[in-house]
This record gives C-alpha cells, sequence and structure tokens, in this order.
C-alpha cells in the first residue's frame, strides 16, 4: 500500500493509484489503461469532468457528445453483473457526470457554478429578495403590463419580448465572464433568473387565454 | 465521510456474480395479468403455459393447502371469496392512510389496525398478510414457469413498474422479488419497456405516446426519445378505468335485457365472467351471445359490436380527456407526437384503436401483443444487462423529493425528471442552543405542502454534538440509483462526531421484518449463504489475479528474478486455493500475494512520480505505459480524449 506522503506527491503529478492493480492511473481516467478496471470518480470541476475548459461559452453539443459517451461506458447499467465495489464506482461516476452535465448544459446554472469556481456565491443560487433596486423595478413593471395585457396577441408579444430580453442578457453573460468581469456576471444572472420566472408567468397566462378561446 | 444512515441498505441483495452466467428474464407484473418473457437466442419470447396462453393472472389463493396462483385460483374465487387476492399491484407502497381514501372501491379486506401508519395489510383467510408477501407468491409462480419452460434454474430479472410509482411502491417491489427469490437487477418504467420493444431505442427521436388501457388501470405516458435517452416528460392517466369496467357495462345490459334481480357475490362474479369472454369475442366478432347460468336461471343476451361501442364510448371518450390533459401539462400538441405505442389487453377493443387514432392523427403502433409488449421490453433489457448492449436507457425520477420545512411546506432537493442516478447534498443546522436531536421527514411528490405528498420516511438524527444554535453543520445526502431507489445518509461535519439515526420507514418493510419473511420462505438458507460468500472471494480472487497479470506484463521489468519468484509463488498459492473449498484459504493467499507485491507497486508509482518530476507529460508516461492492452480490453477513458 503506498502511503499518505506517496499518494500526495502522486496526486501532484496528476495521478492517483489504481485500486485494483495498484499502478499510476490519470485523476480524470475513468478506467485504468493497465488493468482496464473502472475508477472510482476523483475531485474534478464539471468542466474537467467533460473534458472542457471552464468559460461561459461551452459548446454544447461537443458536451453532450462527451455526456453520453461517458455515460455508455460507464453507466451502471454495465455493470450490472459485476461485483458490487465495481458497480458502486460505476454509480458514483454516473452520478458525478450527471451532476457536471446538468449543470453546465443550463446557461443559468452553468453561470453561477461559474461564479462559484471563482469564489463567489452567485446570488442566483440563493433564495433571497434582490437588492438591485433597478431589477425590482423593472420586476415590477413587467408584472404589472402583464396583468393589464388581457388579449392573448398582448400577451404573446410580451412573451416574444421577454425571450428576445433573455437571449440578449446570454450574449451579455458571455461577454462579462470573458472580460473577468465577475460583478457584472453576477448581476445578469439574477436578472436572467428573474427574467426566467417571468416567462414562465407569460406562459402560462397564454395558455389560460387560449383555453378561454377556445372554450368560447 | 461517514454514512450514518441509510433508509435502503445496498448490497444487501444478493450479489449477481461474474460466474452466474444464469439467464435473466423479464417480468411484467401487472395487476390483471403478469407475463414473463426472456432472450434466449436474438429474440425475445414470451414464456407460455401448456395451452399457449403467456397471461398469468395476477390472482392468489391462500387455501389450506397451499398457494395456488392464476387461473386456477381466479376460479377458485367464486367458491371462496374470502381466500382470493387480486388487483394486489393497487397497495404496493401504500400506507394504512392512503387507503382509507378507496374503501369500498378494493376487492379485499383491510385488516384492521390501531396504527394509523405503516404498511397495509389485508385479510385473507383469516390471516394478516402484507401486499409484499401477495406479489411475492406471483412471482413465484412466474418464477417457477420461467424455471419450467427454460429447464433451468432462474434467479435474475427485470421488473417493470409503472412511471408514476413512487419509492415506496418501487422498493416494495422489489422486496417483493427478493422475498420469491429473484435478485432485481433493474426496475424498469412500463412505458420506456413497451418504447424498448418497439426499438424505439435505436435511431428513433422524438415524443411518444404510450397508450396503456390494462384489466383496472389507464395510463398515459409521453416518452422523450433522444439518442438512446429515454426520459419519462410526463404521465397520467386513471387509475379506477380499464377493461373491467367494460365488463361492467355488459354485464349491467345483460340484467336489465334478462330481468334479473337480487344477484349474490358469486352470481355476480359468474356473470361478470361471462361479460368479460363476450366482450373479448367482440374484438374479433360482430355479434356475440353473452350466456351464463345463475342461481338457476339461464341467461342468453345478443350483443352487437355496435351495441357494446355505444355503451363503452363514454369511457373511452374518458382516456381520451386524459391523453389531451397531459400533453397540456406536457405543453405538446398531438401533432407533435411522433408515434404512439398501444399497451395493455383492452387495447385490443377496436373502438380503443380508433379513438387513439382519431385523436392523434396517426395509426398506433401494435404489431406487438399489447398484453405483451411491456414483458418483450424488460426481457430485451435483462438481455441487455446480462450480455452487454449498445443502448443505454438513461432514466429519469419521476417525482420530486423533498424534505418538510417549517410550517408543513416542501423544500424540494432534487426535483423531477433529473436523470439518475443523482446524489445531492443539503447541509442543516440546529435552531436551538444545544441541541442534540433533529427530524427529517423526507417526502415525495410535486405539490407545495406536506399533506399533499407521499411521505416516505422520518429519521431522527441524534447525537449532535451539543453547540450553540446554528453551529452545527449537518449534511445530510440524498441518492437516487438507477432504479430509482432513495437511499439517505447523514453526518456532521465540524466534528465528525458519529450521530445515531433512527429510521422509520412509513410503507416499508424493515430490516427486521424483512429477515423473518426470508427465513419462513427459506429463500436463503445458511448453505446458500456459504457457497455465496465463497463464490464472492473467488470472484474476488480472480480479479487480483487478473489485475496483476497485467500489470507484469506492463512493468514486470521493475523485479529482479528473485522479486518475481517470490510473486510467482504467491500466484501459485492463489490459485491453488481458488480450485479448493475454503473460502479462509482464499481470502489469506490474497493477503498473501498483496503482500508479495507491496514493493512491485510503490515502484511503479515511484517511477511514474520520478518520470512526470523530470518534466514528462502525464500523457507522455501514459502512452509509454500504455503500450501492452489491457487485458479483458480494458480502455482508457480520458475526459477530453474520448469522442
Ligand atoms: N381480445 C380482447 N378484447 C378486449 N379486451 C381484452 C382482450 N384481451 C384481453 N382484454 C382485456 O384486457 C384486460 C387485461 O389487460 P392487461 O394488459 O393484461 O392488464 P394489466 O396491465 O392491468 O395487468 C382485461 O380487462 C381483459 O378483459
Ligand atoms: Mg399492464
Ligand atoms: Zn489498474
Amino acid at each position: 500500500m503506498p502511503t499518505q506522503a506517496d499518494d500526495t506527491r502522486a496526486a501532484r503529478a496528476g495521478f492517483v493509484s489504481c485500486w485494483s492493480c495498484k499502478g499510476p492511473v490519470a485523476a480524470q481516467a475513468l478506467f485504468c489503461h493497465t488493468c482496464g478496471a473502472i475508477q472510482p470518480p476523483t475531485q474534478l470541476d464539471h468542466f474537467r469532468r467533460l473534458g472542457l475548459e471552464p468559460a461561459f461559452d461551452v459548446d454544447l453539443d461537443v458536451a453532450e457528445k462527451r455526456y453520453l459517451g461517458f455515460q455508455r461506458a460507464i453507466h451502471p447499467d454495465r455493470f450490472a453483473s459485476k461485483p458490487a465495489k465495481e458497480r458502486a464506482f460505476a454509480e458514483a461516476q454516473a452520478v458525478a457526470l450527471n451532476q457536471a452535465y446538468e449543470t453546465l448544459k443550463d446557461p443559468l446554472r452553468r453561470a453561477a457554478y461559474l461564479l462559484k469556481l471563482n469564489g463567489i456565491e452567485a446570488s442566483v443560487s440563493r433564495d433571497e429578495t434582490v437588492r438591485d433596486p433597478e431589477l425590482l423595478m423593472e420586476a415590477m413593471e413587467a408584472r404589472e403590463a402583464l396583468m393589464e395585457a388581457t388579449s392573448l396577441e398582448k400577451v404573446e408579444k410580451l412573451q416574444a419580448k421577454a425571450g428576445a430580453d433573455a437571449i440578449a442578457i446570454l450574449a451579455d453573460l458571455s461577454k462579462a465572464f470573458a472580460s473577468d468581469d465577475l460583478k457584472a456576471a453576477n448581476r445578469l444572472a439574477t436578472r436572467l433568473k428573474y427574467l426566467r420566472k417571468y416567462l414562465d408567468e407569460t406562459r402560462a397566462r397564454r395558455i389560460a387565454l387560449e383555453q378561454a378561446e377556445g372554450t368560447a | 465521510m461517514t454514512a450514518l444512515l441509510q433508509i435502503h441498505e445496498p448490497g444487501e441483495t444478493p450479489e449477481p456474480h461474474a460466474e452466474e452466467r444464469g439467464i435473466a428474464i423479464g417480468i411484467d407484473l401487472g395487476t390483471t395479468n403478469s407475463v414473463v418473457a426472456v432472450v434466449d437466442g436474438e429474440q425475445p419470447e414470451v414464456l407460455r403455459d401448456a395451452h399457449g396462453d403467456g397471461l398469468i393472472p395476477s390472482v392468489v389463493a391462500l387455501m389450506q393447502d397451499g398457494v395456488i396462483v392464476g387461473r386456477e385460483a381466479q376460479d377458485l374465487r367464486a367458491k371462496h371469496p374470502d381466500r382470493v387476492v387480486s388487483s394486489i399491484k393497487r397497495l404496493m407502497g401504500r400506507g394504512v392512510h392512503d387507503v382509507k381514501a378507496l374503501a369500498g372501491v378494493l376487492p379485499y379486506k383491510i385488516a384492521a389496525s390501531g396504527d394509523s401508519v405503516g404498511m397495509v395489510r389485508l385479510e385473507v383467510a383469516g390471516r394478516s398478510v402484507t401486499p409484499i408477501e401477495i406479489s411475492a407468491e406471483i412471482l413465484k409462480a412466474v418464477k417457477a414457469r420461467a424455471e419450467q419452460s427454460l429447464g433451468q434454474d432462474v434467479i435474475k430479472a427485470v421488473v417493470t413498474v409503472p412511471a408514476y410509482f413512487d419509492d415506496a411502491a418501487r422498493s416494495a417491489t422489489k422486496d417483493a422479488a427478493k422475498l420469491a427469490g429473484l435478485d432485481v437487477l433493474r426496475l424498469v418504467n412500463e412505458p420506456t419497456a413497451a418504447a424498448l420493444a418497439y426499438g424505439l431505442d435505436s435511431g428513433a427521436e422524438g415524443v411518444y405516446a404510450i397508450y396503456d388501457l390494462g384489466g383496472g388501470t389507464f395510463d398515459i405516458s409521453l416518452l422523450r426519445l433522444q439518442k438512446g435517452v429515454f426520459q419519462v416528460l410526463a404521465t397520467g392517466g386513471d387509475s379506477a378505468l380499464g377493461g373491467d369496467d367494460f365488463d361492467h357495462v355488459l354485464a349491467e345490459r345483460a340484467i336489465a335485457t334478462s330481468g334479473l334481480e337480487n344477484l349474490n357475490e358469486a352470481g355476480a362474479a359468474a356473470l361478470l365472467l361471462a361479460a368479460r369472454a363476450a366482450k373479448e369475442q367482440l374484438t374479433q366478432q360482430d355479434r356475440v351471445k353473452l350466456t351464463a347460468e345463475i342461481g338457476g336461471k339461464k341467461i342468453d343476451v345478443t350483443i352487437s359490436r355496435r351495441e357494446f361501442e355505444a355503451l363503452i364510448d363514454s369511457l373511452v371518450q374518458r382516456t381520451v380527456r386524459a391523453c389531451r390533459q397531459v400533453l397540456d401539462d406536457a405543453r405538446i400538441t398531438p401533432k407533435e407526437i411522433q408515434g404512439v405505442v398501444l399497451v395493455g389487453g383492452s387495447t385490443r377493443v377496436p373502438l380503443v384503436r380508433r379513438r387513439v387514432e382519431e385523436f392523434f392523427g396517426r395509426a398506433p403502433l401494435a404489431d406487438i401483443d399489447p398484453d405483451e409488449v411491456v414483458a418483450v421490453g424488460a426481457a430485451l433489457q435483462a438481455k441487455a444487462l446480462t450480455r452487454g448492449s449498445d443502448t443505454l436507457l438513461l432514466d429519469v425520477i419521476p417525482l420530486s423529493l423533498g424534505i418538510e420545512t417549517m410550517g408543513g411546506i416542501v423544500e424540494k432537493v432534487i426535483d423531477r425528471n433529473t436523470p439518475i442516478p443523482v446524489a445531492k447534498a443539503q447541509d442543516f443546522t440546529t435552531y436551538q442552543d444545544g441541541q442534540t436531536g433533529m427530524l427529517i421527514h423526507v417526502v415525495q411528490g410535486e405539490r407545495e405542502t406536506v399533506d399533499a405528498c407521499r411521505s416516505l420516511g422520518r429519521f431522527e438524527l441524534l447525537g449532535i454534538p451539543p453547540m450553540v444554535a446554528g453551529a452545527a453543520r449537518i449534511q445530510v445526502t440524498f441518492a437516487v440509483d438507477a432504479d430509482g431507489l432513495l437511499t439517505v445518509s447523514a453526518m456532521e461535519k465540524t466534528t465528525g462526531i458519529r450521530a445515531e439515526i433512527a429510521v422509520k420507514p412509513s410503507y416499508g418493510l424493515t430490516d427486521a421484518e424483512m429477515a423473518d419473511m426470508l427465513r419462513d420462505s427459506l429463500v436463503h438458507a445458511r448453505e446458500d449463504m456459504e457457497q455465496r460468500l465463497l463464490i464472492e472471494a473467488r470472484v474476488e480472487a480472480e480479479r487480483v489475479l487478473l489485475a496483476l497479470d497485467a500489470a507484469l506484463a506492463a512493468d514486470g521489468a521493475l523485479l529482479s528474478e528473485e522479486e518475481r519468484a517470490a510473486i510467482d509463488s504467491a500466484i501459485a498459492k492463489l490459485r491453488q486455493a481458488i480450485r479448493g473449498e475454503e473460502r479462509d484459504l482464499i481470502n489469506a493467499a490474497v493477503d498473501g500475494l498483496d503482500h508479495a507485491t507491496h514493493a512491485f507497486a510503490q515502484r511503479r508509482m515511484d517511477r511514474a512520480v520520478a518520470q512526470a518530476l523530470k518534466g514528462h507529460s502525464l500523457d507522455e508516461i501514459e502512452a509509454s505505459m500504455a503500450t501492452d492492452p489491457a487485458p479483458g480490453g480494458g480502455r482508457t477513458g480520458r475526459p477530453g480524449a474520448a469522442d
């Protein structure tokens, strides 16, 4: 058994000891290159787990391809008739992969996670009330407009506008992260969160109106 | 991390072993009928009785001289109504509390209980039994049928469950299988199994509707399929609508036309049986005679298909309304549906097919027998799990999991439709100075209040070190495995002091109850256990030998001749031990080999570290070490290197 000190030394060099053949194996490897055994997941950020650089701009097609490719290799179903230890490793790997992909594929969660990696507990990940007066104002006005909109046409207009706003925020978020302006990114992420809630409300409102017209 | 508590102990089920090359079956454990199928060669095949019948009625008779399941049990109903149980699936994972709401609708007596919590029990033939035990009897009959037609022991199975089954119902199903001596490789959702049977996992993309009209229940599920990922988008239906209702309207018509009065229990049962036969004939014929002899009176009523359709049309329309509702919920229009799959014996009724086709605007897929399609899909998945496959079922959790917070409000911990397996940790703290205990209530459902959700279990964290309010950091981890089953574990982070946890599963069996039942049914006799441990030790020893072979092939040059000889002799000792029957000897030889290879492992690590520190990149080191392909086709999966 390698000692604790050896382990740290090895970890610094980027690998760990394979539980099965005891040889060196890359820290992010799913399988040991010597004996083929599935490895337990190591501490990796969600980006690196999917072989991506930590950044807001992510090629989602690539991320999905990797996610599905890795799942194909390590999903617990592939280990159904293997000993309990290997099944447990497979399950842990699948959990880590699911968590990574679920976080990265959604821009809002991705932004919050990226902020967290940079030491900022994003205000979107807490359910506290907003302190940004500008945002508060904006949200209130939008909600008022929605309440006053009584025709399907008006609601659809508001929905289209909110949709366009959300897309614009995504572009701004990307710019803020690219220029390392984390404060701006944090603010934009909060706005996006509120906009999404609002979009849900407009959708519900539209469906209600549609149904009312359908039965009339 | 110390796991302090587990609601479900993973790994306590019998382990499947690499050595046991036994066949795995697929089981549709239905409310009305159960079906078993297997893929022995390439094609799935439903296992039938001597008459070619693939359905085993999910009916259990507890007779004086033993348990009878299936058709025979059904036939005993008229004579022994107090001994025969049917539709038990409706009670799986249900509590006393849930069942009160169903009182009067259920075809069985609920055992009186002073307890208002806990699993419901039935009173059958003067005995108090759990739904799990009744289901286990059905599964034993299914297992027996499989063993008889395959001519070999069967232990491994994939069992299907409705998509909306919550954690309690899923774990009750798994417990029933365990009692029947079956090792469940995987629980699969029924609509997912039906989609698998139609091969939708390969190539099909888009949203599919699975329309399942059985004997007593109607389920409609929307599945999104993309790149081999199956996601249940929405489920709905009516848990009190099915083919039985068609039987009822026919029976009522017969009563009306023949002037029958005051039917007793046995008479009603006989009439319903006749109505069911007539209904099933009407699927093929335009006109049938409903005949029966009840209390000395002969009944002979002729019914045309057209009359029958007029009688059931409003019932069929109810299923269509449920379809519309589910589509609305999922924000999908009928036009966006890529295909419709018919499941359940009642979808044979021509009117049902017509109405489904009208609503979705396309002919449904129905070339596989609708009452066998779920078992066929389960068999395909059983094969995939034991013999490998290219497709991947990435299921999602059907209902959100949450915990109770102040004022009976639910805080969601894992949202519905999250891909599984999944684990989420949540931190809790104390709200009083010196507080040493904490109650955590786990619920499942979409509603915001605890009362409107299912309670899965309450557990108590005890032994929290006394601190000021808010200082303790108790991390509770909710993990849902690939079967959708929940495990909860907890630890106190600031002190690492082990807390004790009392688990009170709301509707499951406690470990002690399970142990008792297993003892009763003698599934796991002592010798079995010993044998299993021996096989396990052998499998582990083989694994050690294979891994060492690979290591020696790659890095054998690091050893001197004497060192190599010492290792070879330890290997020989282990090989010999494996051939023997002594588990302790095998384990000792594994330890011996571990000791003999200690320096070798150390040297391999040292070399890698030295090389890395010399400035070689890890990739180079790996490349230099990966020249010998690993035995068994070991893969190097490196994020970033594979796509
Ligand atoms: N040929 C048929 N025509 C009409 N109904 C049928 C036919 N065959 C079976 N059924 C009905 O199908 C129902 C059983 O369906 P099944 O899928 O086995 O049920 P479950 O899923 O509830 O176990 C019964 O009501 C039965 O009468
Ligand atoms: Mg069914
Ligand atoms: Zn290895």
